[in-house]
């Protein structure tokens, strides 16, 4: 029975879960399994709202964990096919031994990451700590800071991930609830445009293939196990970065929506600098915005591509900067922030001495408010006045009780 | 529904076209490759594979080697349960759209895992693989202990077994647990076929294991795996010890059909007191000391009732 395809608006009102449901039926999936998790449960609804509906020809398998979830995705995808699923949180904590065999074994997978804290205390709400536990795993990992986005980003994932050159698995993230649960309007393509920008799913080492057999997920010890990783590192460092470019340009080509490994906002000429992810990416241009109507010479850089971490264009990107305030909405546990360490790594060995200083926020979805980042731009500014930092390295902001710093 | 392959003596087997190479690590005396090699050579079917962590794992694909002459995949020690079935669902929506490379074959998928793997860690996931009545075989190579790590207890281990996390010492006779009953547990998901097999009666294991390649859904198998290492016998025994297994009713073989139809498959003519079939395994020696002999005797005693159990099952039909 062939399936039905769906005539789309050009503008849909779409929240960031629909968007990115939308997306994986246009790919035409072949494999979707999937267990449910607050705030990512809506996208695997959609999925198999569309298979019930005969919207998708692939195979859409409820399992009983987040870990079988990966599981199943991990042997689909050495069976030789297009292969997506999402998680969230504890989910994807559940998910995490997997998602170093799904990278390890060079299997494309497309996973939404719908980001909220990890208990304890339990937290169905926003914040990167989930994002954070998966950055040393070998896959390409990016975020999405509103439903356009979560949309774009997750038609350009299967044509990343899947190169032969890349054969990365590739995580597309966006915030729980604060983008995952709000409507707002998406430009849509249609089915077929959507389609042939993904393209079809080209078999490499193909379990299904009989002429051929292949053997996966092999042991290697003190021999081999470093090349192997070594050879992992060396393409997430050397081949995805220009792979990801070259998809983001094919992206703005189709669309005239453009991409970049790191997003700037304001910053031809900005002294101060809020350096964050999702949707505090919006709320901190449209302070830096105003900070400017006061004088202040504010700007924002959004981190697009969590990894391979864009060691060189982050460091771009701050280079005619004074002050530049990291956020990391994580708990950082007995260290300087995630994000904050990164940053610094990049800028080290470069001339570029600017102040960096690390704000810890929003945890467990706790608003950041234009009032949070209006002083914390002006904590830039005196910062830029006096030549130093004015305030420890690390704070939290918005939370209860007396204020909290350290470092 | 593929061609039964004919096998009507062991040269069938020998003659069959090896797809599991007699290249591996595991031990001499090993019974997991002959299982293994029943299982495979039962077929002429194209085959896709599955292993979790644990001896046959590490024994068998070894970068840059590999025993496997059909495709393999090994993920981790939970799921290659879960690892089969996605490999499994990926051909059926192949199927559907038409890209299948060999649309003519019809390939059997086959995932084996270690009493470790299946009664202990990946239990949930085998659960899930049989609700879900997956086209898939589950294999457990049930040698009773975690061999691979070294002989600590599973929930496979029977009472009174010495393992290195229950070990037999000045006041213990080593494992305290009964043996978990996975059979009944996976015949109680209602799959369309759970058999209990042993590589010494391969003609029966052989009848079952093909029943299962013919059947549309989920099929589980537990299959007695004598380990020469962690039972403490010699490697020439292996069949020996099976025998005794199977002769003692320790490891009766029966059949199970949608969860209802209940078949015993073998029925000694000879049999044998449990006595010599612990006797002969050093992992049981310390039950022969006078202040243990009363373990042996309770040990016969739930064989026997467990037998009694398992033939009333089948005159009732239930």
């Amino acid at each position: 029975m062939a399936f039905n395809k769906m005539n789309l608006k050009d503008i849909e009102v779409w929240d960031g879960n629909h968007a990115a449901a939308q997306a994986l039926r246009q790919a035409q999936v072949d494999v979707v399994a999937a267990y449910p998790i607050t705030p990512s449960t809506p996208i695997v609804e959609g999925y198999a709202k569309f298979k019930a509906n005969n919207y998708v020809e692939g195979e859409f398998v409820m399992v009983e964990s987040e870990h079988a979830a990966m599981s199943g995705c991990i042997g689909a995808a050495a069976a030789g096919g297009r292969v997506a699923t999402a998680t969230s949180s504890q989910g994807f904590a559940l998910m995490v031994e997997t998602l170093y065999q799904a990278s390890g074994m060079r299997l494309p997978v497309v996973l939404n990451v719908v980001n909220r804290a990890l208990a304890a205390p339990l937290n169905v709400n926003g914040d990167h700590s989930d994002m954070y536990l998966g950055r040393d795993s070998g896959w390409i990992q990016v975020d999405a800071y509103s439903p356009q986005e979560a949309y774009d980003l997750n038609l350009m994932a299967f044509r990343i991930s899947e190169d032969h050159d890349i054969r990365l698995p590739v995580m597309v993230h966006q915030d729980g609830f604060m983008t995952s649960h709000t409507a707002q309007g998406v430009h849509t393509l249609s089915d077929d445009a959507a389609y042939n920008f993904v393209g079809e799913y080209k078999p490499m080492n193909d379990m299904l293939d009989f002429e051929h057999p292949v053997t996966h997920g092999v042991q290697t010890e003190e021999d081999w196990h470093f090349e192997h990783k070594a050879r992992q590192h060396n393409d997430l460092m050397l081949k995805a970065p220009p792979k990801i470019e070259e998809v983001f340009t094919a992206f703005e080509k189709l669309t005239g929506r453009k991409y970049n490994q790191v997003e700037s906002y304001d910053m031809e000429d900005a002294e101060v600098c809020v350096f964050c992810m999702g949707t505090s990416v919006e709320t901190a241009r449209e302070v830096a915005s105003e900070m400017r109507e006061k004088g202040i010479k504010a700007g924002v850089v959004g981190l697009r591509v969590v990894r391979p971490f864009p060691f060189v264009q982050v460091a771009e990107a701050l280079k005619n900067t004074k002050a530049v305030a990291i956020l990391d909405r994580s708990s950082p546990n007995g260290a300087a922030g995630a994000m904050f360490n990164e940053v610094a790594g990049a800028l080290y060995n470069t001339g570029i001495r600017t102040l960096l200083s690390g704000y810890i926020y929003g945890l467990g979805g706790r608003d950041l408010t234009k009032a949070h980042l209006v002083a914390l731009f002006n904590e830039l500014q005196a910062n830029v006045n006096a030549g130093k930092i004015t305030t420890q390295l690390q704070q939290f902001i918005g939370v209860r009780g007396p204020k909290l710093s350290y470092l | 529904m593929s061609e039964i392959k004919q096998i009507k003596n062991l040269k069938d087997f020998s003659t069959s076209a090896d797809r599991f190479e007699g290249a591996n690590l595991l031990c001499p005396g090993c019974a997991h490759s002959i299982i293994v090699r029943e299982v495979l050579n039962a077929t002429n079917n194209d085959l896709v594979l599955a292993a979790s962590t644990g001896c046959l794992e590490v024994c068998t694909a070894v970068y840059p080697y590999t025993s496997w002459d059909a495709s393999w995949i090994h993920i981790g020690f939970e799921n290659s349960s879960t690892a089969i079935a996605g490999a499994e669902t990926m051909y059926k929506a192949l199927k559907t759209k038409g890209r299948l490379k060999q649309p003519d074959r019809n390939p059997k998928f086959v995932a084996f895992g270690g009493d470790g793997a299946s009664y202990d860690i990946g239990f949930q996931w085998i659960s899930g693989c049989m609700e879900r009545n997956h086209d898939m075989m589950y294999v457990v190579l049930d040698n009773e202990v975690y061999a691979n790590t070294g002989g600590q207890r599973s929930s496979s281990t029977p009472i009174g077994s010495s393992a290195t996390t229950s070990p037999a010492g000045s006041i213990s006779y080593g494992e305290k647990q009964n043996k978990k009953d996975m059979m009944g547990i996976m015949a109680a998901h209602h799959i369309p076929y759970a058999a209990q097999v042993a590589p010494n009666k391969w003609k029966d294991m052989v009848k079952k294991i093909q029943r299962g390649f013919a059947t549309e859904g989920a099929v589980f198998i537990n299959a007695v795996s004598p380990c020469t290492t962690e039972w403490k016998f010699d490697p020439k025994d292996t069949m020996m010890i099976t025998d005794l297994a199977t002769d003692s009713l320790v490891f009766p073989l029966y059949e199970v059909i949608d969860g209802r139809e209940f078949n015993i498959t073998y029925r000694p003519k000879n049999v044998v007191p449990v006595e010599e079939y612990l006797a002969a395994q050093g992992r049981f020696k310390h039950l022969f000391k006078d202040e243990y002999k009363y373990l042996i005797k309770e040990w016969q005693e739930r064989v026997d009732a467990q037998w009694a159990y398992l033939q009333r099952r089948e005159e009732a039909k239930v």
